[in-house]
């Protein structure tokens, strides 16, 4: 017991809650974002993978890491445009097309990864974003080794998830967002262009998913190999739901699972006895259990994953 | 003559080779209120929609004080100072009622809303108007008849100069309707022009000061509603007369459904309090009331949808418990909810589908386990003709019908089957003449033939012209029957206020 209690009063148990949050949050701010317009987008796991990928890519050749967190943001817009265009334009299933996304990134990133960087015994690796900690804040008990943790793009993920749920709130925008998840055609009719709300909101979401990803290339680790991005995408389409379309919520559901996650892991050098498999699938178990609890309350946008077409009853 | 604000100009529209709107030219003054009347795919929502810019003419203009208005643009039609409440309601339920106003009303990229300056508006507007509802009320939470308060006060908010309202009294109850013609009345008192589209003849005389009558398509009449009647405008509609059909004598059979005592309590409150009616084969037994006193409730309870808390229901003489829908279609009992887009059919199926759901797993259906499909369709092929369900095929999308058209084949998926009892509840709500004409042939025609007929509906007229025996509905509680030959619609007014429970007392 006194173990446990050791492990959550350790700086390090939280300072990895933030770190294995910041995808998360990225992700599920996307992700909220389209389906927030009323477009599932499943491409989610492939942009992710996409974005580590091409972020990766663009520093190893040499640009910085800005700029490889933004070369994967345009990499992960040029994917939202083409869910977008099958989606919005054509009005094909969600779900269909969201697959299609993530067979088609995922399979590309390894087919690029390849065609450029030769087989090597060892992966090559970059030299990743480094930890900075914020002046006057690091000097706090507790909280300072917690923060100093972190490098920049954490923080940048806590600044969006605030930035999102104010636009989504408290500006003409967010609520032209809204009502077209809601109801396309009452938009519409109250002079908002549902089409382009649909385009905006899947673009900048899923450049936000493909970011999501680049921090596991850029900070988290310092190569890519094409499995890296482990089902994190999924994740953070439940952690949508979870949240019940809103991003502080996200923010929230987001570090609650990273909590469960760095918690496990541990758990199981500090446990004895029990395969490590089980500690594994803990945190899994415990969303499912936090997803039954939270989303019976949810309130679905109801033009989610119904096609908008123009004039038509 | 005053002001004219708004212009048609010979407007034209096709679907296909189907010609919605042929020609049609009118005029709308200040302060005026004009009626738009028509049988169910006359025009009018096409014209309506051509105006607000959600469909683009192929020819023709609409001016705005003179001015052309953009065709195809409902930001333009907006600026113009037009409103537009639809058919439809086109609302976000789990959006607040100030951000359903407030959507699409400042610009879209500010830093922030001006929640405040709009909250104060819409309390201004909802005040001057007599339009009262909680701005920061979820959507979904209100009634149908606040939410239409929401739609016109979207208009208002967007000071809309003139106001279009398609078929606003189809969704409402009586009471609701009379309030919202009065605001309406007020508004035109107050300056701005309005175009209503209603089948309910007798309010349009009583609001509008003009009358335009849409026929095929084409603009057939213009009347000072004066000069008019009502029979005059039902028959400018349907292009010849038209008489609801007479109820003959006939004698009726056995009892085959009663309630002795029968109460149903939801979420802890008594809706039904201790009913007992006896329905006989071969009549109709009309069950008056204003719509909140149970009436919905006792559809629900004899379509098997709510289970009873005491009393008994029997059966041709015998007890059973509970009804569920499946004993309902095994006993026979034909049902047409009050609710017909949402409980009656199924819009996104085909004609055919909706036409064979509930008996799907009849032999004569199935084959070997699947759908057999050509006797499904032929199946409703006969109900399209028998019962002249017109705008569609059975492979139709049943959400394409017209109400009226609609109700013909749910009645028809029930009359089909010669069913011994039949609950009807609201059958002709939100119907235009043609079709309430049509509908209560059928089922006078299924009372001839011996079938039991239970018609709730809280329109007076409806209920004399079809019911022998008439009982009201107040508060839960029902009062004994009535012959409907002996009382008259003052009668049945005092009945409907709850007179009998005093003579009891
Ligand atoms: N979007 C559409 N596509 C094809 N046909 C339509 C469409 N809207 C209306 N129609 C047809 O145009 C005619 C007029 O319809 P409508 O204007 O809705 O009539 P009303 O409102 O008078 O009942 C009908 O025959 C209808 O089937
Ligand atoms: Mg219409």
């Amino acid at each position: 017991m006194s173990t446990v209690l050791d492990i959550i009063a350790s700086a390090g148990l939280w300072g990895a809650v933030l770190r294995i949050a910041t995808p998360l949050i990225f992700g599920t701010l996307g992700a909220l974002l389209c389906e927030r317009a009323g477009v599932l987008n499943l491409g989610i796991e492939g942009i992710m993978t996409f974005g580590a990928m091409s972020g990766w890519l663009a520093v190893y050749h040499g640009a910085d890491l800005w700029t490889g967190l933004l070369v994967a943001a345009l990499a992960g817009a040029a994917f939202g445009l083409l869910h977008a265009a099958l989606t919005v334009t054509l009005g094909l299933s969600q779900h269909v097309s969201g697959l299609g996304v993530t067979l088609f990134a995922s399979s590309l990133s390894y087919y690029l990864f390849r065609l450029i960087v030769p087989l090597a015994g060892s992966p090559p690796t970059i030299v990743p974003f480094a930890p900075v900690s914020l002046p006057g804040l690091a000097g706090l008990p507790f909280i300072g080794p917690v923060l100093s943790a972190q490098t920049p793009p954490t923080y940048l993920a806590l600044l969006l998830a605030l930035l999102l749920a104010y636009v989504m709130f408290r500006t003409p925008l967010g609520l032209a967002i809204r009502m077209t998840g809601e109801n396309p055609h009452a938009a519409e009719a109250q002079g908002v262009n549902p089409m382009a709300v649909r385009y905006g909101a899947v673009i900048v979401g899923s450049a936000l998913m493909a970011m999501g990803g680049a921090f596991l290339t850029l900070s988290a680790f310092n190569s890519f190999f094409p499995t890296m991005v482990q089902g994190r995408g999924w994740i953070c389409i439940a952690l949508v739901v979870f949240a019940s379309w809103r991003p502080g919520r996200a923010l929230f559901g987001a570090l609650l699972f990273a909590f469960f996650d760095a918690f496990q892991l541990r758990l199981q050098t500090a446990v004895d006895g029990v395969p490590y498999q089980v500690f594994l699938m803990t945190p899994y178990i415990l969303s499912i259990v936090a997803l039954c609890v939270m989303a019976r309350r949810a309130r679905v946008p109801q033009a989610l994953m119904q096609p908008y077409r123009r004039g038509e009853r | 003559m005053t002001e004219t604000v708004l212009e048609i100009d010979r407007v034209s529209k096709s679907f296909g080779d189907n010609k919605a709107n042929d020609a049609i030219s009118m005029t709308l003054g200040k302060g005026e209120i004009v009626a738009l009347l028509g049988e169910n795919g006359a025009g009018k929502t096409t014209l309506m929609s051509i105006l607000f810019g959600h469909y683009m003419p192929d020819e023709g203009c609409i001016r705005v004080h003179g001015v052309d208005l953009p065709p195809g643009k409902p930001r333009a039609a907006i600026h113009a100072g037009i409103g537009m409440v639809h058919q439809h309601f086109s609302l976000a339920p789990n959006l607040t009622v100030l951000e359903n106003v407030m959507t699409g009303t400042e610009k879209l990229w500010s830093f922030r809303s001006e929640t405040g300056r709009a909250r104060a508006k819409l309390k201004s507007l909802a005040e001057r108007f007599g339009l009262a509802v909680d701005p920061d009320a979820r959507l979904g939470d209100l009634s149908i008849g606040e939410q239409q308060r929401v739609e016109i006060l979207k208009a208002l908010y967007n000071d809309a100069r003139i106001l279009i309202l398609d078929e606003p009294t189809a969704v409402l109850t009586n009471l609701e309707a009379e309030t919202l013609f009065a605001t309406l009345k007020e508004m035109a008192r107050q300056g701005l022009s309005l175009i209503f589209i209603s089948h309910k003849l007798d309010e349009v005389m009583a609001t509008a000061d003009r009358v335009v009558v849409l026929r095929g398509g084409k603009l057939v009449a213009e009347r000072r509603s004066a000069e008019t009647s009502r029979d005059e405008l039902a028959e400018l509609m349907v292009g010849h007369r038209v008489a609801r059909p007479v109820r003959e004598a006939h004698q009726r059979g056995e009892p085959v459904l009663e309630a002795a005592a029968v109460s149903v309590r939801v979420d802890g409150v008594d809706r039904l309090k201790e009913i007992s009616f006896r329905l006989h084969a071969g009549e109709v037994l009309g069950i008056i009331g204003v719509s909140g006193n149970g009436q919905t409730v006792l559809a629900r309870l004899l379509s098997g949808t709510l289970a009873r808390s005491s009393g008994d229901i029997l059966l041709y003489g015998e007890a059973i418990g509970d009804l569920s829908v499946a004993d309902t279609v095994a006993a026979g009992i034909g049902r047409v909810p009050e609710d017909r887009t949402h409980e009656g059919a199924i819009g996104e199926m085909a004609v055919w589908e909706n036409a064979v759901l509930e008996r799907i797993d009849e032999p004569r259906f199935s084959r070997h386990g699947l759908v057999d499909r050509k006797a499904a369709v032929a199946f409703a092929d006969t109900i399209i003709r028998d019962f002249d369900v017109r705008g569609g095929g059975p492979l139709t999308r049943t959400r394409l019908l017209s109400g009226g058209n609609m109700q013909k084949l749910i009645l028809g998926r029930n009359l089909a089957e010669r069913p011994r009892i039949l609950i009807a509840a609201q059958p002709a709500r939100g119907l235009d003449e043609g079709a309430v004409a049509a509908v209560h042939a059928r089922i006078l025609d299924a009372r001839k033939a011996g079938t039991a007929v239970l018609l709730i509906s809280e329109d007076l007229d409806e209920v004399i012209g079809l019911a022998d025996r008439i009982q009201a509905i107040v508060g839960g509680r029902l009062s004994p029957p009535v012959s409907a030959d002996e009382v008259d619609a003052r009668a049945l007014g005092l009945m409907m206020a709850g007179a009998w429970k005093k003579e009891a007392a």
